[in-house]
C-alpha cells in the first residue's frame, strides 16, 4: 500500500487559490469552512513564497491522539479520517493540529462548534464507499474511483503534489536538482518527522 | 562622451552585488537568479516559534501555516495530564482510606443540651448544595475528556461513548454557570467568617485535633474549613476564567493561548477534584455532626460548644436573652 502525502513545491505555487476553490466545489464544503488554504509568507518582500496547506495526514497524528472520543482512524493508504457520528465538537484537534486543518461549521461560542470537518484526501469517511451518506458528510471519494485528490490533480503549475510519499519526494528532488534550488517540503518535518533529503 | 558615461554606469550597476542574490544558485550563464532566493521553513523557525503569513480568507486562525506547539500540547494532554490527575486523585483516596482505618472518624462526645441552634440558614445550604452538585457533575464530565476514552469507551463502544460524551460536554458547559453562581454566593455569605483570625494558627499546629480526638478552639469556621473556603474561591476563580476562555474559543487568545488555557484548566481542575475529596470525607464520615449541619441546618448547642466554641458563645449569647439559660456543659471552653 502507498503512504499518501501532500507536498507543496512553494517555488512553483503562484497563489492562484484554484486548489482551494476546487476543493470547496468538489466536496460542496459549507461557507466558512476551508479544508485547504494558501498562506503567503513574506508577502511583498524578496523571497516571498506561497504554500497551499490542508491536513497533512500526519504519521502518529496529534488530532487522533488528543480526541476524547477516539473518532479518528487511519486508512491503509495512511490517510487520517474521522467519524462525524462520534465527533463531539470539542475543538481539541484544532489545538493539537500543527497545520490548522480541523474546521467547525458553527461559530463555536458555548461549545457549539458542530461536527469537525477537514480534508479527507478525497477519501470520504467511514460510510460505504461512494454512498450518498458518505458524500453528504465528507464529500466525494476520489480515491475509491482510482483518482488522486482534486486539488493536486488540477494544480495549474503542478506545485501541489499528491500521491505516494516516496514518489512525490522523487519528483520534487528531480525538480530541485534540475533548477538548482528549492525551499523544501513544507511541513514534512512536523508531519512525518522526516524531510526530503537533497 | 555620452556613450562613455553610459558604459561607466553599466559597469557600476553590474559590479554592485544585488542584495537578494546572496547564497543562491547561479544561472547556467553565471548570472544571479533572483527567484532562487526564498524563505524556507528552517530559517523561519529560527526566527519565530510558528510560521504564518497572509491569507485571503476571513478566518484569522488560518494565517498560521505550521504551529509545532500542537505537538507539545498533545504531549501534555495525553501523557502528563492523565498521570498527574490520576496520581493526585488515587493518592488522595489512598490517604483518606488510610486515615480512616488508622485514625478513624472524629467522634463528638458532647452532652446534648436539647437546644438546637441554626448553623446554616436555608439560603446558605442551598448555596452549598448547588455548588456541590455542580462541582461533582463538572468534575466527572471534565475527567471524561481524558479518562473517558480509556475507561468508559472500552466498556460501551465508541458510538455510545460519543453520544454520552456529547451530553457530558453540554453538561460541563451548562453546570459551569450554577457553579460560578454558587461560589459567588459563598463569598457573599461566608467571607466574613472565613477571614483568618488569631486562633487559626493554634488550630493548624494541633492538626485540628483530628488525631487524638481533641477539640481545638475555633470560631464559626475552623482553620481547616477556612482553607477549604479559600481553596474553593481561588480554584473556582481560576476555573471560571480559564473555562470562560475555553467556552468562547479564539475570542481573546490565539491557538497557543487556547492550549495554555486548556493546560491551566485541566491541571487546576484535577487538583481541585482531589482536594474536594478530602472535604467530602471530613464532611460525611470523617466528622460526626458536620453532614447534619449542612443538611438540616441546625446543630445541638453542645456540639457547637465542642467544635466551634467561640461561635457557639456568640450565638448562645444572643439566644440567652429569649431562651432559658442552658447550663454550660463540662469541658466546654469558656472564653471571655
Amino acid at each position: 500500500m502507498a503512504r499518501m502525502k501532500f507536498l507543496c513545491d512553494a517555488d512553483r505555487c503562484i497563489e492562484c487559490n484554484a486548489c482551494v476553490t476546487a476543493c470547496k466545489n468538489e466536496h460542496e464544503v459549507p461557507w466558512g469552512i476551508n479544508r485547504r488554504r494558501v498562506v503567503t509568507i513574506n508577502d511583498g518582500k524578496p523571497g516571498e513564497r506561497s504554500v497551499s496547506m490542508a491536513c497533512m495526514h500526519c504519521t502518529d497524528a496529534p488530532c487522533a491522539a488528543v480526541c476524547p472520543v477516539n473518532c479518528f482512524y487511519t486508512t491503509a493508504d495512511a490517510v487520517v479520517l474521522h467519524s462525524k457520528d462520534i465527533c463531539i465538537g470539542c475543538g481539541y484537534c484544532f489545538y493539537a493540529c500543527p497545520f490548522g486543518a480541523p474546521q467547525y461549521p458553527k461559530v463555536g461560542n458555548f461549545g457549539s462548534r458542530g461536527k469537525m470537518d477537514k480534508c479527507t484526501y478525497c477519501t470520504g469517511g467511514p460510510e460505504v464507499d461512494l454512498s450518498l451518506a458518505e458524500y453528504e458528510k465528507y464529500g466525494s471519494n476520489r480515491l475509491a474511483e482510482g483518482k488522486l485528490p482534486l486539488c493536486a490533480e488540477m494544480c495549474s503549475t503542478k506545485a501541489l503534489l499528491a500521491g505516494d510519499g516516496d514518489m512525490i519526494a522523487t519528483i520534487y528532488k528531480e525538480r530541485v536538482t534540475k533548477r538548482g534550488y528549492g525551499s523544501g517540503a513544507w511541513g514534512w518535518r512536523t508531519a512525518y518527522r522526516e524531510t526530503v533529503a537533497m | 562622451m555620452k556613450c562613455l558615461r553610459l558604459l561607466a554606469l553599466l559597469l557600476v550597476v553590474s559590479l554592485a552585488p544585488p542584495a537578494f542574490a546572496q547564497g543562491t544558485a547561479p544561472n547556467p550563464d553565471s548570472a544571479p537568479n533572483p527567484t532562487a532566493e526564498s524563505v524556507n521553513e528552517e530559517m523561519l523557525f529560527k526566527q519565530e516559534s510558528k510560521i504564518g503569513g497572509r491569507i485571503t480568507i476571513p478566518d484569522e486562525r488560518a494565517q498560521y501555516l505550521i504551529q509545532p506547539q500542537g505537538r507539545d500540547w498533545r504531549q501534555f494532554h495525553e501523557t502528563y495530564l492523565p498521570w498527574i490527575a490520576g496520581a493526585a486523585i488515587i493518592l488522595m483516596l489512598i490517604a483518606l482510606v488510610m486515615f480512616y482505618m488508622l485514625v478513624g472518624p472524629a467522634k463528638s462526645e458532647f452532652k446534648p443540651t436539647g437546644q438546637r441552634i441554626v448553623r446554616f440558614r436555608g439560603i446558605e445550604r442551598f448555596t452549598h448544595w448547588i455548588t456541590a452538585v455542580s462541582f461533582i457533575l463538572l468534575g466527572l464530565t471534565g475527567l471524561n475528556y481524558f479518562f473517558g476514552k480509556r475507561l468508559i469507551a472500552p466498556l460501551i463502544g465508541p458510538v455510545a461513548f460519543g453520544d454520552f460524551s456529547q451530553y457530558a460536554k453540554y453538561a460541563h458547559n451548562f453546570f459551569a454557570w450554577p457553579f460560578t453562581l454558587g461560589v459567588l454566593m459563598m463569598v457573599f455569605f461566608w467571607v466574613r467568617d472565613n477571614i483568618p483570625s488569631r486562633g487559626d494558627w493554634a488550630w493548624l499546629k494541633a492538626g485540628g485535633g483530628l488525631v487524638g480526638n481533641r477539640h481545638i478552639s475555633a470560631g464559626r469556621f475552623n482553620a481547616g474549613q477556612k482553607i477549604v473556603f479559600w481553596g474553593v474561591v481561588l480554584g473556582g476563580t481560576l476555573m471560571f476564567i480559564s473555562g470562560l476562555i475555553l467556552l468562547f474559543p479564539f475570542e481573546w487568545v490565539d491557538v497557543n493561548g487556547m492550549q495554555l488555557t486548556n493546560v491551566v484548566h485541566g491541571l487546576i481542575g484535577s487538583l481541585f477534584v482531589a482536594g474536594i475529596l478530602a472535604h467530602i470525607y471530613i464532611g460525611t464520615i470523617g466528622m460526626e455532626g458536620d453532614f447534619e449541619a449542612m443538611v438540616e441546618g441546625t446543630v445541638d448547642l453542645g456540639w457547637a460548644r465542642q467544635h466551634h466554641d467561640r461561635w457557639a458563645e456568640e450565638v448562645a449569647g444572643t439566644a440567652r436573652r429569649d431562651d432559658p439559660p442552658a447550663p454550660p456543659p463540662a469541658g466546654a471552653r469558656q472564653r471571655i
